[in-house]
């Protein structure tokens, strides 16, 4: 049975609606991607986990979240403060969004087991310490005592990592990591979160738009278009045997070395704005694939070989959607 | 650094670079000191013309300091910037600024640039201005129908204002802004940063049409080391304000130890090729307070005595390829 189990998730912001029919589940263990452009809804899904809409004012009107069997739709918030932190974790990608910068680190770190586990002060930070020399923070007992301003912004990441370990979580959600950091310290950070996640065992649903890293680290993946899910698939198949075109799409967008020079293209049009949402499924207007039913029709995720698409073109020709490299 | 200037002939190059330094000054508070930094150090090397030169590095390397000396934006503490074999230092004001039409520069945020409220029609038309070219009224037209066709936008756009473009777009009357004057050279700096991937392949597309088309050369600053393998004919990577190697080909292999690091900590976008990345140990040194030899010396994992002692210089290690380590990998 799935950990985390999102189904046909829509949710409004004033007005609007920038999410859809949302629909994946995480099992237990699994490293699921979650991609999408800029405004694709990646980062309201873990907000509408995370149990925090209201803070944006946003308001889940149809669906489910289903954590562990408990319904996160309808929690209570006392409750939903128990698990919050505990169970779930999430983290962010500015880490000066999680730090109070006049709060030493280890306090901050030591808290969140002192809250959760009730652990004594003692050992709380012993187990801080532990966990940060897991995240491979040098000098671990004195970045302990220091302040925020004192460490890079990849120290700084590891921090907020920590904390979201502490509480021996069973879902971590990580939105953009590593977007603000450097590459060389991006590569190391992934790398240790991955290799963490897989060696206890946690479930973790990864927010990226870099699909280098999606391929180097998740089981799943989640590909989201404009508020709605285009595909969810395993690994192997969003690369190599993709269902819905954006997917195949998106892919040929990443630059590789060996590519031929020329080649590179990009999806014609632009990434449309929530404001104005084109009818049908809304990547027909940059599809190359679109059918004359795809501006009236919403295409609903349907299961397609191993995974889900949601595209009439692949529905209808079913096979003749593939990668072309 | 004279190696280097002999590896080509000065005609085969559009833009030459010759141990290039700008440095800053903290501003020594009431309880401190003021300390200097060199965020570009003798810098030296070849734009090779109608190529696309990339130049590498982790923030703080000094790679956009590098772009805005190189097109003269900022002045440099030591060193040269040759043109078409002219130096700009040498240069009066009134001819520098003619030249100017001649480089251009394209910007990660084009729109920071320019007053939100030009439409796209003001914000092209300001180069010629700036520049003091007089256009007639039909002259005018038929210049931005044509900047606006060369970059792909729709000739209805004319009369929109930025924010009602998107970020793809934006970047397209950034390129055309920069082309209005025909230059021969444009410095990208990171220009598809803030993109998302579908338009970032759009821009890059564009950007290798028009230099096919109108023969330009491309000095692309970027940390995005698959489109730099991708876009680029040389790679420079850069560390802590100098040069540690120029790379000859997309594919060349690097040799210097953190340029090595550096190419293979971007992730294979291929999961059935998956791989450990090799980290990176300790932190960057501050840039006030070098150590003596190799910058990279406490990091790397090749490093002598002799790399802590004296600081290796940009060498030949095949044609073309330049490296500065003791102990090359």
């Amino acid at each position: 049975m799935a950990l985390l189990s999102v189904t046909d998730l829509s949710v409004f912001i004033g007005r609007l609606k920038p999410l859809d029919g949302i629909s994946f589940d995480i099992g237990k263990g699994e490293i699921v991607g979650m991609v999408g452009e800029s405004g694709s809804g990646k980062s309201l899904t873990a907000m509408s986990v995370m149990g925090l809409l209201p803070l944006i004012g946003g308001k889940m009107t149809s669906g489910s979240i289903r954590f562990d069997g408990i319904d996160l739709a309808t929690l209570p918030e006392p409750h939903y403060r128990a698990l919050r932190g505990r169970r779930i974790a999430l983290i962010s990608q500015n880490p000066m969004t999680s730090l109070d910068p006049i709060i030493r680190i280890g306090a901050q770190i030591d808290q969140v087991s002192i809250l959760h586990l009730g652990l004594s002060d003692a050992a709380a930070r012993a187990r801080s310490i532990d966990i940060m020399q897991q995240l491979r923070i040098p000098e671990a007992a004195t970045v302990h005592g220091n302040y925020p301003h004192q460490l890079s912004g990849g120290m700084k990441q590891r921090v907020v990592i920590a904390m979201a370990l502490a509480a021996d979580p069973e879902l971590m959600i990580a939105d953009e990591p590593t977007t603000a950091l450097d590459v060389t310290i991006q590569a190391q950070i992934i790398q240790i979160v991955v290799d963490l996640v897989r060696e206890r065992g946690l479930s973790l649903l990864l927010i990226t738009h870099d699909m280098g890293v999606v391929a180097q680290a998740c089981d799943k993946v989640v590909v989201l278009y404009a508020g709605r899910v285009a595909e969810t698939n395993g690994i192997d198949a969003i690369f190599g045997e993709p269902q819905h075109p954006y997917t195949r799409e998106l892919i040929r967008c990443i630059p590789r070395h060996d590519q031929l020079r020329g080649s590179l293209t990009g999806i014609p049009g632009a990434v449309p704005s929530v404001m104005d949402y084109p009818s049908g499924c809304r990547f027909h207007p940059r599809c190359a694939d679109a059918l004359d039913i795809c501006a009236g029709a919403i295409p609903a995720l349907e299961q397609k070989a191993a995974g889900f698409a949601a595209c009439h073109a692949a529905i209808n020709a079913a096979g003749k959607v593939s990668a072309h490299g | 650094m004279a190696d280097e200037a002999q590896a080509q002939l000065p005609s085969d190059n559009l833009v030459a670079v010759r141990d290039l330094t700008r440095e800053y000054k903290s501003s020594g508070g009431l309880f401190s000191t003021v300390r200097s930094m060199r965020a570009v150090n003798e810098v030296s090397l070849d734009v090779p013309r109608g190529k696309v030169t990339g130049v590498v590095g982790e923030s703080g390397c000094g790679k956009s300091t590098l772009a805005r000396l190189v097109l003269r934006l900022i002045a440099p503490t030591a060193g040269r910037v040759m043109f078409n074999d002219t130096d700009l230092a040498s240069l009066a004001p009134a001819q520098l600024r003619k030249l100017r039409r001649s480089m251009q520069m394209v910007f990660q945020d084009p729109y920071s640039a320019i007053d939100p409220r030009y439409t796209i029609r003001r914000a092209l038309l300001e180069p010629f201005e700036v520049q003091g070219v007089a256009l007639g009224k039909g002259e005018q037209e038929d210049r931005l129908l044509a900047l606006i066709s060369k970059v792909g936008l729709s000739p209805r756009m004319t009369e929109s204002y930025p924010h009602q473009l998107s970020g793809g777009q934006k970047q397209r009357v950034g390129i055309a802004r920069a082309l209005a004057l025909s230059p021969s050279f444009l410095v990208l700096d990171e220009p598809t940063a803030s993109l998302d991937v579908s338009i970032q392949a759009q821009i890059i597309g564009l950007l290798e049409a028009l230099k096919q088309e109108l023969g330009l050369t491309y000095l692309f600053i970027s940390h995005d080391l698959s489109l730099v393998r991708y876009f680029c004919d040389r790679i420079v990577v850069m560390y802590l304000g100098r040069v540690v190697e120029i790379l000859p080909g997309a594919r060349a292999e690097a040799c210097h130890h953190y340029a090595r690091t550096l190419m293979d900590s971007h992730f294979v976008p291929d999961p059935r090729h998956r791989k450990a990345v090799t980290p990176l140990v300790g932190e960057i040194p501050s840039p006030f307070n070098l150590p003596p030899g190799c910058a990279f010396a406490e990091r790397c994992p090749a490093a002598s005595p002799l790399c802590r002692r004296e600081r290796p210089l940009l060498s030949e290690h095949a044609t073309g390829h330049l490296v500065a380590c003791h102990h090359p990998a």
